[in-house]
């Protein structure tokens, strides 16, 4: 009996996102050098390690509010007041939830009807189409380009609008590409948005990974606090990925609308998590400022290397992947990708796993040390002579 | 260029002269040359590999032995501390403030050697004024590495 039929016909043609495919052929490599992982290759610092534990002996064990526990919420409100120049009332425009793609989801089931239209940029983080899909709303992509070192272009925002266009996702600096947006690219988005009455979705999970400059959020832009929700996290600038706790920010009504979404799906975050998230905004600068170094030495170094083998790829200035163009290769993102890996045991991940306009690119995650990215280097460089190209 | 060279050394990683060289964007005879010039500078002393102590062979005894000496007219601490460092047992001298003047970390074959170490040697040096010997038991963390606690759980090799 196929108990497939009891499935819902937008789950049955829901792809099952592509990075699990290659993921199940690398899992079997035990010797591959990986550079697909898409989180710090650091251990949380032991201090906020240490909150947690505190928090156990303490016996904090019990739910929490559904928003999250009011400390934790304070600090986040300080937290984006002094590095993203917007206020936020504890009590009422801050939500605490289990990672980003918790509250992206959870925003989507908040505002979308059937029918209605998301635009978001790719190639882009795996699950913005889909959380837009399982809404049965309609998921509209914006290519990037190398060329425009995959910002976002507003000639191409502007030409994606259809009637019935609800919101924007924006996630800068992006994964996979590392693609990063000035102040002035951000007015132009805003300008977009407030003429077409759309909501900003800002998914900002890499910005305190930003080498080069400030980074600027776009809910600093005047106009923007109450049309946009601020999504962010623990888990990339304070190397927290298992902890599972994020963050949403926003008007009151939205944040509400996302409350009910949360409180019966979820509940809360798990208390542990919260107390360690604490710990992280009030001590964990110096350590998240030592890692960011750590990553920029290993951007300027794999990029580099990138392009000494002809693998044009531009410097990323936010996130810890590189996005190398392989069409000298020849081949698709994910051919060049599975023959890398057969051949060569290097795992990269192609390009089209994060949009159709990924091909002709891969991800490879610099997050990793210094070691396992000479060698993966030097296997590529063999794979690619090996190709004779 | 020493400076990066040293950092990236002091990240821990074993890495060849190639490596090192391809990281920095230079040639193996560059980084042989910047090594050789930390060497004559005497900032980088030489290099040693860290082991685990409870698996070093045949079970060497580890000490701590804290110092209070007669500073010298001439050459203050310098002069006994030189002297202690000269023998092959002492792994580390530092000069301290506090309640004693020099530590010294002792290497021996076993709590024998240690102990005929510091009754035959070190408290007849001139200018030793007592001794302190407290005996290893365990090691936790070696050098930066911590010794007790298991590897990291098994982290995806691919993922989002």
């Amino acid at each position: 009996m196929d108990a497939s039929r009891f499935l819902a016909d937008h789950i049955v043609s829901l792809p099952k996102s592509g990075i699990r495919d290659f993921f199940a052929i690398v899992s079997q490599m035990k010797d591959a050098v990986s550079l697909g992982i898409g989180e710090p290759d650091f251990v949380t610092p032991f201090h906020i390690r240490d909150a947690a534990i505190m928090a156990l002996e303490r016996g904090h064990t019990s739910y929490t509010d559904n928003r999250g526990l009011i400390q934790l919420r304070r600090e986040i409100s300080k937290y984006v007041a002094e590095n993203f120049a917007a206020e936020y009332d504890p009590e009422t425009e801050i939500m605490t939830t289990v990672g980003v793609s918790e509250a992206m989801d959870g925003i989507m089931r908040a505002i979308l009807n059937p029918g209605d239209k998301v635009i978001y940029h790719e190639p882009c983080y795996v699950s913005y189409a889909p959380s837009i899909k399982l809404c049965h709303a309609e998921a509209i992509p914006v290519e990037t380009t190398a060329e425009d070192k995959f910002a976002i272009n507003i000639d191409a925002l502007r030409a994606a609008w259809q009637p019935g266009t609800k919101a924007v996702v924006l996630n800068f600096p992006t994964n996979p590409t590392g693609g990063t947006a000035s102040k002035e690219l951000l007015e132009a988005i805003a300008k977009f948005a407030i003429e077409k009455d759309l909501l900003v979705i800002s998914d900002e999970i890499y910005s305190e990974l930003t080498f080069e400059g400030v980074h600027t959020s776009i809910v600093s832009i005047p106009g923007m606090r109450e049309r946009t929700i601020f999504l962010h996290g623990f888990s990339k600038a304070f190397a927290m990925t298992g902890f599972r706790v994020g963050y949403a920010c926003g008007p009151a009504p939205i944040i509400d609308g996302l409350l009910k979404v949360h409180q019966y799906g979820i509940l809360c975050a798990p208390i542990v998590s919260q107390e360690a998230a604490i710990e992280a905004l009030k001590n964990g600068k110096p350590a998240m400022l030592e890692m960011r170094e750590k990553y920029r030495e290993r951007r300027d170094f794999i990029v580099r290397r990138f392009n000494e083998l002809g693998l044009t790829c531009h410097s990323p200035r936010g996130s810890f992947y590189a996005f190398p163009n392989i069409t000298r290769s020849g081949m698709s993102s994910m051919d060049f990708a599975k023959g890398l890996l057969q051949a060569e045991r290097v795992a990269i991940v192609p390009g089209t796993a994060f949009g159709k306009c990924g091909e002709g690119f891969c991800r490879a995650s610099f997050s990793t040390s210094y070691a396992n990215i000479d060698e993966a280097c030097r296997r590529i460089e063999r794979y690619l002579k090996s190709l004779k190209v | 260029m020493s400076k990066n060279l040293l950092k990236l050394i002091l990240e821990g990683e074993q890495l060849s002269t190639e490596q090192m060289a391809s990281i920095l964007a230079t040639t193996p005879e560059e980084i042989e040359k910047q090594m050789a010039a930390l060497r004559e500078q005497k900032i980088l002393l030489g290099w040693r590999p860290v082991l685990n102590p409870s698996f070093e062979e045949d079970q060497r005894v580890r000490a701590v032995i804290e110092l209070r000496v007669s500073p010298d007219v001439s050459g203050g601490f310098d002069r006994i501390a030189d002297r202690v460092s000269q023998f092959d047992q002492v792994e580390s001298c530092y000069l301290m403030s506090g309640g004693y003047d020099l530590l010294v970390i002792v290497n021996a074959d076993n709590l024998y050697k240690v102990a005929n170490f510091v009754h035959n040697r070190l408290a007849r040096i001139d200018g030793v004024l007592s001794t302190s010997t407290h005996f290893m038991l365990r090691a936790y963390k070696e050098s930066g590495f911590a010794i007790s606690q298991p590897e990291h759980p098994d982290r995806p090799a691919v993922s989002q």
